[in-house]
């Protein structure tokens, strides 16, 4: 019963450090049908950004959080403006060779600017401590992140299908020339979304960061993760997401629980079952 | 490779051996290849190597027993065997290196044995820590260490603490098991019992599972070996935050507070208790004089089990050019180092005639911070000790 409990919460926190990281790349791969493998580069810069900015000049966390998002969607806007662009209409093949091309450079920057060390992100008093759960303690820093997982969640899924953002959105994906001859700034909402999908993924950077260390390799280290979060959770479907990374994460700690010598193994048979059951995504039929 | 192939192999690489022999003989350099990761994730181990064989050379006036020094820099990525082999046979056949150092993953150290055998190059181990490793090739020396080392004196101390009940939770890869297995046997001589073993898988993020089985283990200490970097960092996390230092149930580990990745802790890692062998905090001139080398070369340089393993390998390297005087003679060299025994930045060391492994003091440290840096402070000194991995 206490490992049930154990399996349930450890699971849970987990799964939303996944959807965390993993939303970013729902955005920009699923809705913008942009395969973009430099995703956890932007997650890094993200990261790095609260990192020194917590460390180095001694910010408030809160203050740091806010800015590096920022910092990233304005880097994310910059190149997308003047390079990304460009390979919308290009082969997925070759979008992906030019961002994991990306990730590359920016891992090897990332080495030479900061170093190959670990970088820590100072955590305010407020989320350095634990949960008393009555029967066992929690890192406080993961209810916050299950809140903000939350939040990002409701927030986007609104965004995406009841705002005016939103339709525009899908339809310059779906049709671009006819959206921009109704008159739709099909540009500024292309912009728009990548710096969203950029700022999704520092947040997972800054905040994932308790279980993902940050460090020069980090943009391609956790991209499988990422990747079969938003696989198993379906293209596009910020809900699917979701749910897929708490399914997902929660079998992942059962398994360390239960059978941890078996490594990764139920981790990834989970997501050959999910993908053979619904190829589309989980909540689509 | 077929009998003929290998046996023309052979008489290819004695021919070589003959000339640069007679070469070698004239000229007045001395060349080192040194083989470790210099890109990629692991890319600060070659940088660390680098940094602990130039600063060595340089503290001795830039030439060693009277001769220049070149360094040949090899980089084999990650544990990479394949290519190692490639790259030392060049080294060996093309370079014509008299001497070779570095190596930081034991499939790789492996996979050279059969090479320095034939060519009879003198090899020193600046990282790998597998105990078979010398056993592969009578050229081999190391100036690391081996999990057996370090850990069979830690668990023989937390037996005289009155720990009856230990929990081990080790990384699920070669060296992890090495250290359930040497933590298990010598605990359970001592007459301790070992109440559950967890293989973390190695790809593990999220500590927080195998915390709580720690926790429920109902253990009075946890015995712990990672590999370096991030997953250090997230099991020493995942300690604190989920209340185990609390708990009161201590832990013991060996390398997890490496200088290279200390000070990011934070003070998550004060009261830490770890064996090891060499601390940056050392108090002794010969490490003065070896953090005021590595520093003058590069003001951030760290001082390491890597760089001081490298920097050790490098005094053995140098008293072999004295013995032979500069001459190529893998022979004679190898007899010199059977018999060394120096004081080391890490305290007095010795090679082991028989085993050719580092004979050498084992601490006993606790974090601590001083001047706003964490240090590891020796606390103990266990005295000097074999490997017990090899001498059984």
């Amino acid at each position: 019963m206490q490992t049930l409990l154990n399996i349930s919460i450890d699971g849970v926190a987990y799964g939303m450090v996944l959807f965390i990281i993993a939303v970013g790349m729902s955005v920009t791969l699923g809705l913008m049908r942009f395969v973009n493998l430099s995703h956890g580069a932007f997650a890094m810069i993200g990261g790095y950004c609260a990192a020194l900015l917590t460390r180095e000049a001694q910010w408030s966390f809160w203050l740091a959080l806010p800015v590096a998002l920022l910092v990233t969607a304005a880097f994310a806007v910059l190149l997308e403006s003047s390079v990304l662009r460009h390979l919308y209409k290009r082969s997925e093949l070759e979008q992906v060779l030019f961002t994991i091309g990306l990730a590359f450079f920016l891992i090897a920057t990332t080495n030479a600017l900061a170093g190959p060390q670990v970088q820590l992100i100072l955590l305010p008093p407020l989320l350095a401590g634990s949960v008393d759960l009555g029967f066992r303690t929690l890192p406080a820093q993961r209810l916050f992140v299950i809140g903000a997982g939350l939040i990002v969640a409701a927030l986007a899924t609104w965004t995406v299908a009841q705002t005016r953002f939103g339709i525009w959105l899908r339809a310059a994906v779906d049709n671009a020339d006819t959206a921009s001859t109704l008159g739709i700034p099909i540009r500024t909402v292309q912009c728009a979304s990548f710096a969203a999908g950029a700022a999704l993924a520092a947040l997972g950077g800054v905040l994932g960061a308790e279980l993902m260390p940050l460090e020069p390799y980090y943009a391609l280290k956790y991209l499988v993760l990422v990747l079969v979060v938003v696989a198993v959770g379906g293209m596009g479907s910020i809900l699917g997401s979701l749910v897929a990374a708490l399914a997902l994460g929660t079998v992942e700690t059962a398994s360390k629980y239960l059978a941890s010598e078996w490594g990764n193994l139920f981790f990834f048979v989970a997501m050959a079952l999910l993908l053979a059951w619904r190829p589309q995504g989980l909540l689509k039929r | 490779m077929n009998l003929s192939a290998r046996s023309w192999f052979g008489f290819l690489l004695l021919a070589i051996g003959l000339i640069s022999t007679s070469l070698s003989a004239s000229a007045q350099t001395i060349k080192v290849g040194i083989v470790g990761p210099f890109s990629g994730p692991f890319a600060h181990y070659g940088t660390l190597f680098k940094n602990g064989v130039e600063a060595y050379v340089a503290s001795q006036g830039g030439k060693l027993a009277g001769k220049d020094i070149e360094f040949i820099y090899r980089d084999t990525g990650g544990p990479n065997p394949g290519l190692t082999k490639t790259l030392v046979q060049e080294l060996i056949v093309k370079d014509k290196v008299d001497y070779l150092g570095g190596f930081v993953f034991t499939p790789n150290a492996f996979a050279v044995a059969p090479l320095i055998q034939q060519s009879q190059t003198p090899t020193v181990i600046f990282n790998a820590a597998t105990s078979a490793i010398t056993d592969k090739s009578e050229f081999f020396i190391r100036t690391s260490y081996t999990l057996w080392q370090v850990t069979v004196p830690l668990a023989q101390w937390a037996a005289k603490q009155n720990l009856k009940k230990v929990v081990t939770t080790v990384t699920d890869y070669g060296p992890g098991i090495d250290a359930e297995t040497a933590f298990k046997s010598e605990f359970s001589k001592q007459g301790g019992t070992v109440v559950e073993s967890i293989r973390m898988p190695i790809a593990t993020t999220d500590f927080a599972p195998f915390v709580q089985r720690i926790k429920a283990s109902g253990a009075q200490a946890v015995y712990t070996f990672l590999p370096g970097g991030p997953p250090n960092l997230g099991f020493v996390k995942a300690y604190n935050e989920n209340g185990l230092a609390k708990a009161g149930i201590q832990f013991l580990g060996t390398a997890e507070t490496d200088e290279f990745d200390l000070q990011k802790f934070g003070d998550a890692a004060i009261g830490l208790t770890t064996a090891f062998h060499y601390s940056a905090a050392h108090d002794s001139p010969a490490n003065k004089k070896f953090i005021e080398a590595l520093k003058k070369r590069d003001p951030n340089a760290v001082a390491n089990y890597a760089s001081v393993g490298a920097w050790d390998g490098m005094y053995v390297i140098h008293k072999m050019i004295e013995a032979t005087g500069g001459q190529r003679d893998g022979l004679k060299a190898l007899v010199s180092a059977r018999s060394l025994q120096w004081e080391s930045p890490r305290g007095p060391v010795r090679i082991d005639a028989k085993t050719r492994h580092i004979v050498q003091n084992v601490y006993l440290r606790k974090v601590e911070k001083l001047g706003g840096l964490l240090v590891n402070k020796e606390v103990q000194s266990f005295g000097p000790q074999i490997d017990y991995g090899l001498d059984k």
